[in-house]
């Protein structure tokens, strides 16, 4: 049965607050809007308010109770509307949530999961179109998991939650209405990168809402008569160096796709390891496609000029591949 | 309050834990300037009324969110002197392994959720650890101490909002000792009543004489008791003052030195002493048979810090995550 992304979600928290009392989710509009995303509907009649809880627009003070409920006992899921507004909450996630197991001597560790929608494209403009996944995959003492399909909306969740660390997902706004099949085997772990399309010739690594662009390039550059593999990150912090340098020892060439800028960007991190660690294996260097270094713009022309598009990363690979 | 009739064992205990801090905190600044200690110190010297008049207010099932001018609500809570000065020395045996430093004591033993060195950064965790026991109907306190310099930060706003829409058991204990670093409460705030600002939030108050270490029990206790029997957060203002200056790096050129006098002869172990003395609690013989004691504990947790270990520089990515956690 095909199920959509947002529903993926859905039922990963329903699971979640249905098999275990210290769970409970808090946010802007989870309740009784239903989630500003919709992604928690029905959950207010379901598990009422005491579970389910409206937040005012306090980023900052409820991201802090998100990090004292955990030390208290529970399992906090705290949505953030939106990474824009996540910048708000920074302190208490990286001077608080990131730090306190570290310099406490590890005697307290915060299990909390803060899920936030990420990413451009619905001509939201300047202050609701940013990816700032980066800035928290910087951060040492936190997990950053970035969900790009069907089965990691369904299954990320339950071993973010066990994890007795915080953890951070990225749900591009974008990928909500994707739909797909639900497998049986949508269980997953949360330290390893896959391989959605396997290739010899140029592997194109990406994660979270450049992932379908991505497949779609991959599909184009088949007909182009180019084998290209793919690569989905899931996991920005810690990053998965052995599958990535796996791919590329085998293609000889590296595309990242990253919709942050490219400036400091996640791409900049994984091509400088790449460099690090398979750097005589490479026939070319490794490309980029990131966002312009630009605050996202309205008009639906610029921002889709701004953005990676699936024309840019085609043209990158053949780039790499020396045909344009 | 000061008429009230006094337990000697009791008088005696708060006595003690002023001058522990004092004698602790007289000892770092001296170790200090030896290169014992580095990074931030900030001391306590002055302020040790409110830390020992409100701690000893709390149940021992009680949660502690401190600041970075910690060293005296954790030495009440019952960390020992030794993992203290082991800590600012840096040291292995440090009750956060040495990570923290002065700024980050922790405790998990006694529920003490550390010093934090971001100026409000400890409220929201204070609240959300209130919420874990409200949601869990655990019958608990969380105590959150910070400065009036916190109350000009966003998070002191958005917290008392919050913790008091949803009553959540947190006494909120502002520790006013008048500066914000070098900043006067009258130089940064444009209501310099702390009670009226967290009185908006619909929030109950009361205001102490933080120089009377009796007033502040008794204030505390009764502010505790409130938020114990379910009636939501209090806030406590706690008025006191710093004889140091803000850290070892702070010349204290934004006080006259007239008004540093005048607090001084205010000094909660010389008022509370003095009026031992008055009813006949202690002599002079007594407190400095006291005073030794405590001198004693002193040289004992400097000469552990001493002794204690450097943790092997191979463990220096230990307990940045959980060694459990999924890889």
């Amino acid at each position: 049965m095909k199920i959509s992304y947002r529903e993926a979600m859905r039922e990963a928290m329903r699971e979640a607050l249905a098999t275990d009392p210290r769970v409970f989710l808090m946010g802007e509009d989870v309740g009784r809007y239903g989630g500003s995303y919709a992604v928690s509907k029905g959950f207010l009649e379901e598990f009422g308010p005491e579970r389910i809880r409206d937040t005012p627009l306090s980023e900052l003070a409820f991201v802090g109770a998100g990090i004292g409920a955990a030390l208290g006992g529970m399992r906090p899921i705290v949505e953030v509307m939106t990474v824009n507004f996540s910048l708000l909450a920074l302190d208490q996630i990286v001077n608080s949530a990131a730090a306190l197991r570290h310099m406490s001597g590890g005697q307290f560790s915060v299990p909390l999961v803060i899920r936030m929608t990420t990413g451009a494209g619905r001509q939201l403009a300047a202050q609701h179109s940013h990816s700032l996944e980066n800035w928290y995959a910087h951060v040492p003492g936190i997990r950053v998991l970035a969900p790009a399909t069907i089965a990691d909306a369904r299954g990320m969740l339950a071993p973010a939650l066990a994890d007795p660390d915080p953890v951070i997902i990225f749900e591009h706004a974008q990928l909500y209405n994707m739909e797909d099949e639900l497998r049986n085997d949508w269980q997953c772990d949360i330290g390893t990168a896959r391989v959605r399309r396997e290739g010899s010739q140029v592997s194109l690594i990406t994660y979270g809402g450049s992932l379908p662009k991505t497949m779609q390039a991959a599909t184009e550059l088949a007909e182009a008569g180019i084998s290209a593999e793919v690569v989905d990150l899931r996991v920005l912090r810690p990053l998965d160096s052995e599958t990535i340098i796996a791919s590329v020892q085998k293609t000889r060439r590296a595309v990242v796709v990253d919709e942050g800028w490219r400036s400091g960007s996640l791409a900049a991190e994984i091509s400088a390891r790449i460099m690090e660690q398979a750097f005589y294996e490479l026939d070319a260097p490794v490309e980029r496609v990131c966002s312009e270094e630009v605050p996202i713009p309205y008009a639906k022309h610029l921002e889709e000029a701004a953005l990676p598009q699936v024309f840019k990363i085609v043209s990158a690979a053949k780039a790499v591949m020396g045909k344009s | 309050m000061n008429e009230v009739s006094l337990d000697r064992e009791f008088a005696l205990s708060l006595l003690t834990d002023m001058l522990r801090i004092r004698r602790m905190e007289e000892k770092s600044a001296e170790l200090y300037g030896a290169g014992k200690i580095r990074g931030f110190l900030h001391l306590y010297i002055g302020e040790e009324a409110c830390a020992v008049g409100v701690l000893h207010a709390m149940a021992e099932e009680d949660n502690i969110v401190a600041t970075y001018r910690e060293h005296g609500h954790a030495l009440v809570r019952g960390i020992s002197m030794k993992a203290i000065m082991a800590e600012m020395f840096g040291k292995k045996e440090g009750c956060s392994g040495g990570r923290g430093g002065s700024m980050h004591l922790f405790d998990a033993k006694s529920r003490f959720y550390g010093g934090n060195a971001i100026v409000g950064g400890g409220l929201p965790l204070a609240m959300g650890l209130g919420l874990a026991d409200k949601l869990q109907n655990i019958s608990r306190v969380t105590i959150c101490f910070f400065g009036e310099g916190a109350m000009a930060e966003g998070v002191f706003h958005e917290t008392m909002n919050l913790a008091a829409l949803w009553r959540l058991p947190v006494l909120f204990c502002c520790e006013n000792n008048l500066y914000a670093m070098g900043t006067a409460l009258s130089r940064s705030e444009s209501q310099t009543d702390l009670c009226a600002k967290a009185a908006a939030f619909n929030v109950p108050t009361l205001s102490v004489d933080g120089m009377d270490v009796t007033a502040v029990y008794e204030t505390a206790k009764l502010a505790a008791e409130q938020v114990r029997s379910g009636h939501g957060p209090y806030f406590l203002e706690v008025r006191t003052y710093r004889f140091r200056a803000h850290s070892m790096f702070d010349p204290d050129l934004y006080r006259d030195k007239t008004e540093i006098e005048d607090w001084k002869k205010r000094g909660p172990i010389h008022s509370f002493s003095q009026r031992l003395k008055a009813q006949g609690m202690l002599n002079e013989e007594g407190f400095l048979a006291l005073d030794a004691r405590v001198g004693e504990e002193v040289s004992a947790a400097v000469d552990y810090a001493e002794a204690g270990s450097w943790e092997p520089v191979e463990d220096l990515l230990q307990d940045v995550v959980s060694p459990e956690a999924n890889p």
